[in-house]
């Protein structure tokens, strides 16, 4: 079964066609919160003793790319080709679930590293980073942005309009992403709202990825790792379960 | 061997209004090499019978074998053995032709698919078009795309859902040439169509179906012969007496009526004498497919 290549080269070419829109824009878009934030709160807040607030801010910004692209990647995609009609291409091809996953999910990493790096090539002309963990860096975003690229296959086949899709992402994704932690250390907030925020595996995600920048998270990157990795278990199971059934592609 | 068995089909949809059966136990048989012809009006169930067949929908009971492998316990097989032309005018938009039919071998696992793909844009006459976006493409080039890719794995089967619909005349007979060729080469086709003249003029055997039930099943040349062997066809300028309308074809100022013999035909020239009308252009024609369709269709209301 090789056939899973070819769907996963076509998504990857799906977005590079249209990288101004797919990653140069994320890129601008995460280099003027880091200007705005960075200039605004740069002498108010200290996260960590030995680290400025826009050098904090990096990697937060980062994650938080990497996450919302591969999202946008296989939802988008999925959304497009169901409502244009030209899913039927695939349905009609012998791929099983596992193909359409590993096309679906691996464009999205893809896709979700391509913007996540640019995003960091560029942010370190504005502040000095330094990197502690590079493993941990290179783990944390691998499995956000498959997390993300499963997340956004449920969502793509789920929803049957753009508007069940735009709630999903304004409803669940967004929320989600802002309040884990990319502009802030959780040990800022009040306690009930830090155990909240506990139970957010896109906390983990970005916590762990940090530690791989300074050495020091809100937790240990092992429980990070275990978290995050169960949670991508998880929703991979649901995605896997929704196109080997054929849910809502196949009447 | 069959190339495609339909084994009572039934499929049924819970709609706001309660149940409906869009296919009710249908069965026949197709042979390996043969071009079939499946037909009936709007929302007889045609479309829904070949969704089933290409995995895109599931049948509330029965079976449907492609090469006798169960298209509902093993569609990975048999979406290899069909080739299907949606009836949908679709199409991606990020790419270009050659790229759509480059991506369609790649699902289906055809590698150095090169050569096939460029006789498929000439034989389709789509060669000039090949580094074109689908975008630019007009509707009846989109249609030939379609074609294509429905080809790029040679399929042994091939199914046409109305692939002629809204094109012009030239596209039509660039396809039927090109599927006609493949079917001589050992292809089977499965075609849908509106054009009962294309059906008459390629199927070797035919089915009907209505309101999701199969209501003729024959070769093409035994459904001519069972139908009324001739049709008198002529122009009137005035409405025809009810009692006569009953028993015509009447398609604005041309009247058809089905005929078995001299005596009958020579009864419906003096009824409409009588009627006071006059009968333009007169003429006597074989029966053709589209008579034998509407007789069928009205039988079995």
């Amino acid at each position: 079964m090789m056939g899973w290549r070819a769907l996963f080269y076509k998504e990857v070419l799906r977005f590079w066609k249209v990288s101004f829109q797919t990653v140069g824009a994320p890129v601008l878009t995460s280099l003027l919160y880091l200007l705005i934030f960075g200039h605004v709160m740069a002498d108010k807040v200290k996260v960590y003793d030995t680290v400025s607030y826009t050098s904090f801010l990096v990697p937060g910004l980062v994650m938080m790319s990497v996450l919302q692209n591969a999202f946008a990647n296989s939802s988008s995609s999925l959304i497009q080709s169901k409502i244009m009609g030209n899913l039927v291409f695939i349905l009609l091809a012998p791929l099983n679930h596992w193909s359409w996953f590993m096309a679906y999910v691996g464009s999205s990493v893809v896709r979700g590293l391509a913007v996540g790096s640019s995003v960091l090539v560029v942010t370190l002309f504005f502040t000095d980073l330094s990197v502690s963990a590079p493993l941990w860096i290179i783990i944390f975003a691998l499995l956000g942005a498959t997390m993300l690229g499963a997340l956004g296959l449920i969502a793509g086949l789920w929803s049957e309009k753009f508007d069940q899709m735009a709630a999903f992402q304004n409803f669940v994704i967004m929320p989600m992403t802002f309040l884990s932690g990319v502009f802030y250390s959780i040990h800022s907030l009040p306690t009930f709202w830090q155990s909240i925020s506990h139970l957010n595996p896109f906390f983990y995600m970005i916590d762990g990825f940090r530690y791989g920048f300074f050495g020091v998270s809100d937790v240990s990157p092992w429980l990070s790792l275990c978290i995050v990795s169960g949670a991508l278990i998880a929703v991979s199971y649901v995605g896997l379960s929704m196109l080997k059934s054929g849910y809502k592609i196949r009447g | 061997m069959f190339a495609i068995s339909f084994q009572k089909v039934t499929k049924q949809f819970q709609t706001a209004k309660g149940q409906l059966t869009a296919l009710d136990s249908v069965s026949f048989n197709i042979e390996e090499g043969e071009f079939f012809g499946l037909l009936g009006p709007n929302g007889a169930g045609k479309t829904t019978l070949i969704s089933i067949l290409a995995g895109l929908a599931r049948a509330t009971s029965g079976h449907i074998l492609v090469n006798e492998i169960d298209v509902q316990k093993d569609p990975l097989k048999t979406r290899k053995l069909l080739g299907i032309v949606p009836q949908e005018l679709v199409f991606d938009p990020f790419f270009t032709v050659r790229e759509a039919l480059q991506f369609q071998s790649g699902y289906f696992g055809v590698k150095n698919n090169a050569n096939w793909i460029d006789e498929l844009l000439t034989s389709l006459g789509l060669a000039d078009k090949a580094n074109s976006n689908m975008r630019q493409l007009s509707g009846g080039m989109k249609r030939r795309v379609l074609v294509a890719q429905a080809l790029v794995h040679k399929p042994p089967v091939i199914v046409l859902d109305e692939p002629t619909a809204g094109v012009d005349v030239e596209l039509r007979q660039t396809l039927w040439q090109f599927i006609d060729r493949l079917n001589k080469q050992g292809h089977t086709v499965l075609l849908t169509t509106h054009y009962l003249e294309e059906a008459e003029a390629l199927c070797q055997k035919i089915a009907m179906l209505k309101t999701g039930r199969v209501v003729a099943l024959d070769k093409t040349s035994e459904l001519l012969k069972a139908a009324s062997s001739n049709v008198l066809r002529f122009k009137v300028d005035a409405p025809l007496p009810p009692e006569l309308a009953k028993l015509a074809r009447v398609t604005g100022r041309i009247v058809q009526f089905p005929a078995q013999n001299a005596a009958q035909i020579e009864n419906y020239l003096s009824s409409i004498r009588l009627a006071g009308l006059v009968a333009e252009d007169v003429e006597i024609r074989k029966a053709d497919l589209e008579d034998v369709f509407i007789e069928v269709m009205g039988e079995s209301l």
